[in-house]
């Protein structure tokens, strides 16, 4: 049951409008509900072929020989796909905004870094005829030591995941493990506090469970194009990347999607894509390749597990003066997405909470387990367990009631948030006033007229003096090359630029600041 | 050994749009002769509804019925670049993107239609149901039909428009953390309440009540469809899911429905909504968007609600009936925590 309260903020709205506000029946509504609605595995196109990948049995393994004979004369079978036939086996997603290092293989060469990596491709006329030459061919694996425990992977000889990232942590800012966040002096306020609390909390990874598993299906067609029908969540993002991975123009695509049966996060990877245009361009002929139920499940990228630590301090009167969170992405064997969810988590803390001194040092670390991506809540999900079980925890041990407890602590209109930049358009407190009335759960009358547009800014507007920390210098900008490189001239860098000097100390005042530095985003002009 | 019931609550707020920004959206608006619009966009519906939000920012800006209006995603070679269907962006980055295509659609057909009534184009308004007259004077008017045809074989104008949206990309301090990460947050506060089987550490839900403030409803029931389904993923984040049961150790993953454990029709509860508007000042009728936040607040208040039926604390995701029974052993015994 969903009632619209229209009487709060109303003057902040027109609502005097035709179509906006309707609960219009959906465009695709009867297509979906009668199962007429096109998706990628409704295009059976002649002569297709089938597309199916051997996987490492191993979590971390070094590759001695990979033998393909006995499966390249199996019956039904096209071809056989291995590293050194794809253009540009290394790749990392967020190449396409500049963000970090090519890190993983499309097809792994040397070594296997999870259960499950990809290391040969067949394409045969059915999936039953490429699955039996799968088990044809033989892999001589040297099992290695495999780290499975973030914290473990930080510690000193731990074994190395993934050589790009030789102390198994993505590195920011070319300097740092991880990503910081200071506002205010934590240590002063847990000094000053009635109660510090220090609590840890731990999410297992989660699958996306979609209804519809990965997949695409790659056509050869005119001018030497291709026509790519894919579950993709990001049309672009995936053909970009395509585009890369296979070394030719972008326009040597035309991908079609648009229809996907669920991704929540899933469908950004671009898992099946690559391989099945490199299928049609090694065969000439149509290549699906679709992830079955057991592959998406464990090989198909979960939402990461998290371990969260938080140490509060708080006051008798229930007011939060100090929150210092240390917090460690598992971003399995490659970096994926997992290093992008760290900086939107550290700009997500300390919660929708206006506190003085706030502490934030959050990883993403390298394990041998299945690559994680995005989810639903991508960077912020855990975190808001972890914050909103420790809120109620920090309540009970004030004596104050937790919905009053969230109130008085509420982020307002004007207050100045942890990342610096002043809070607006707030409603946090109208969603906790409107959550008791509907649960009935009483709240005292001061606390009912309470509001996100009264009572913020002035003090709560002003960043305490935050201490400074050494400033390391950095290194020389570099992406490492790795031996699956095998098109090294494609992939130069730009001379590096030359050592920045450390930055001057940060002015107290905020100042807004837009523009590309670290991140330069651009489709179409990445690295070559 | 009895059932034990208690309530927990948790608040959220969420950023809406990919992080830092940098994530455009382009849009194309154009009308055919008859004065029906096609939307040509590049993203994704995954279900979420992006066909039918983009279908009625476009019918709303335009000035046209939600019917004359159908939207064309996604393909390459006709939509324009899209980031992706993710990070809460849809309504908000696209919704714009397609609001500012539709607006520049509609000058044309001002202009077009202005010509055809000999009157100045600021003079006109549309009904919303077709056609367009003249202010304060409903008799003067002309239906889109017309002035489509009109505007392609006689005016020879094309009655089309572009849009993008685009946040600029903010830098990272890397010493403070110092940032722009959004320019609008949507916000919620659920309360769950549970019943805990202290023989067997189930849990089960009983019901939930929410408040969700989302900048505009542009689609009320859409909305509740996010809310709702959103809610039972928090459910089973919560109390089922994960594909490593004994993480960090990854053995005994799932590989299909049967091993890995989701709610079922039996596990739904009543979930009672509230929507509130405070409209975003850079939303498209001030909307942000509902997506991914509406599962964050169930995870926390579950963990609430069972320490408020038994005190224990559940501090590890997800909550199985092994983890839930261990605890109140270690305890001693369950202790009901004063009733909410």
């Amino acid at each position: 049951m969903l009632e619209l309260r229209k009487d709060i903020f109303a003057d902040e709205r027109d609502d005097n409008l035709k179509e906006i506000g309707k609960g219009t029946q959906r465009q695709d509504m009867l297509g979906h509900v009668t199962g007429t609605s096109t998706y990628f595995d409704d295009h059976k196109l002649q002569g297709m072929l089938h597309l199916k990948v051997l996987r490492s049995p191993h979590a971390h393994a070094r590759l001695r020989r990979i033998d393909t004979m006995e499966a390249e004369r199996a019956p039904g079978v096209r071809r056989i796909i291995r590293g050194a036939d794809v253009p540009i086996n290394l790749n990392t997603l967020l190449s396409l905004i500049n963000f970090g290092k090519d890190d993983e293989p499309s097809l792994a060469v040397d070594k296997v870094r999870y259960k499950g990596e990809p290391i040969v491709a067949v394409v045969a006329d059915s999936p039953r005829e490429a699955y039996e030459a799968l088990a044809k061919v033989r892999v001589d694996y040297e099992p290695l030591p495999a780290v499975f425990d973030v914290e473990e992977a930080l510690k000193p000889g731990a074994p190395v995941v993934n050589e790009t990232y030789p102390k198994n942590t993505f590195v920011y800012h070319d300097v740092y493990d991880h990503q910081k966040l200071r506002f205010g002096d934590v240590e002063r306020g847990f000094a000053e506090a009635d109660h510090v609390l220090e609590q840890r909390y731990q999410m297992s990874p989660i699958e996306h469970a979609p209804t519809e598993t990965n997949g695409s299906i790659a056509a050869p067609d005119t001018n030497g194009r291709y026509v790519v029908y894919t579950s993709t969540q990001a049309l672009f993002f995936s053909l970009d990347t395509c585009a890369k991975i296979l070394d030719v123009p972008s326009n040597t695509f035309h991908f079609i999607g648009g229809t996907v049966g669920g991704g929540f996060g899933g469908k950004v990877d671009t898992l099946t894509e690559p391989l099945a245009i490199l299928g049609a361009m090694l065969t000439g002929r149509p290549v699906r390749y679709q992830l079955g139920r057991e592959e998406e499940m464990q090989f198909g990228s979960p939402r990461g597990a998290e371990r969260i630590y938080i140490k509060d301090g708080v006051m008798r009167d229930g007011r939060i003066v100090a929150r210092k969170i240390r917090a460690y992405f598992d971003s399995g064997a490659y970096t994926r997405l997992s290093s992008y969810a760290v900086v939107k988590c550290v700009a997500h803390l300390p919660g929708p909470y206006t506190i003085p001194n706030v502490h934030g040092d959050v990883y993403c670390v390298f394990t041998n387990r299945t690559p994680a991506t995005a989810m639903r809540g991508f960077g912020v999900t855990a975190m808001d367990f972890a914050l909103e079980c420790q809120m109620d925890k920090l309540a009970h041990l004030v004596g104050i009631d937790p919905m009053e407890f969230r109130i008085l602590n509420a982020y307002r209109d004007g207050d100045m948030k942890a990342h610096r930049r002043e809070a607006k358009n707030t409603a946090l407190i109208e969603c906790v006033q409107v959550a008791a009335e509907k649960a009935k759960w009483p709240l005292r009358e001061e606390v009912k007229r309470m509001s996100s547009r009264t009572d913020g800014g002035g003090s709560r507007a002003a960043i305490s003096p935050t201490p400074r920390e050494p400033v390391p210098q950095r290194a020389a900008v570099s992406q490492q090359r790795t031996t699956y490189d095998r098109a090294p001239a494609a992939t130069v860098q730009p001379p590096p630029p030359a050592p920045p000097t450390p930055p001057p100390p940060r002015p107290q005042a905020p100042s807004p600041s837009h523009g590309a530095t670290r991140f330069s985003s651009v489709f179409g002009t990445r690295r070559r | 050994m009895a059932k034990h019931r208690g309530r927990g609550i948790a608040s959220v707020n969420y950023p809406i749009g990919m992080n830092l920004g940098g994530d455009p959206s382009q849009a194309l608006v154009h009308s055919n002769p008859s004065g029906k619009f096609t939307v040509s966009l590049s993203s994704i519906d995954l279900g979420q509804g992006m066909k039918s939000v983009t279908r009625q920012i476009c019918a709303e800006t335009l000035g046209v019925p939600v019917e004359d209006v159908y939207v064309d995603t996604a393909d390459s070679d006709t939509g324009p670049h899209c980031m992706g269907s993710f990070a809460s962006r849809g309504t908000h980055r696209v919704g714009n993107a397609v609001m500012a295509a539709a607006k520049e659609a509609r000058g044309v057909m001002m202009e077009a239609a202005a010509e055809e009534l000999e009157v100045n184009a600021a003079d006109l308004d549309t009904d919303g149901r077709g056609n367009i007259h003249v202010k304060g004077a409903p008799h003067r008017s002309i239906s889109t039909k017309d002035v489509a045809i009109a505007a392609q074989f006689k005016q020879g104008k094309t009655i089309s428009g572009r849009g993008i949206f685009l946040v600029p990309l903010s830098e990272v301090n890397p010493e403070t953390g110092e940032m722009s990460p959004a320019t609008c947050y949507a916000h919620a506060c659920l309360v769950a309440e549970v019943e805990v089987d202290d023989e067997t550490g189930e849990v089960a839900m009983v019901r939930m009540d929410s408040a969700y403030e989302l900048g505009r409803a542009l689609n009320p029931r859409l909305v509740e469809q996010q809310l709702v389904g959103g809610a039972w993923m928090g459910i089973s984040h919560a109390l089922f899911e994960t594909p490593e049961p004994y993480y960090p150790d990854p053995a005994h993953g799932p590989r299909d429905f049967v091993e890995y454990l989701m709610p079922g029709p039996g596990d739904i509860c009543p979930h009672d909504i509230a929507v509130l508007e405070r409209p975003a000042a850079d939303g498209p009728f001030g909307a942000k968007g509902p997506g991914e936040m509406c599962a964050n607040p169930v995870l926390p208040a579950v963990a609430n609600a069972i320490f408020n039926a038994v005190g224990v604390r559940m501090d590890e995701l997800p909550i199985t009936p092994e983890k839930v029974l261990r605890a109140i052993k270690a305890q001693g015994g369950a202790r009901p925590q004063a009733r909410r």
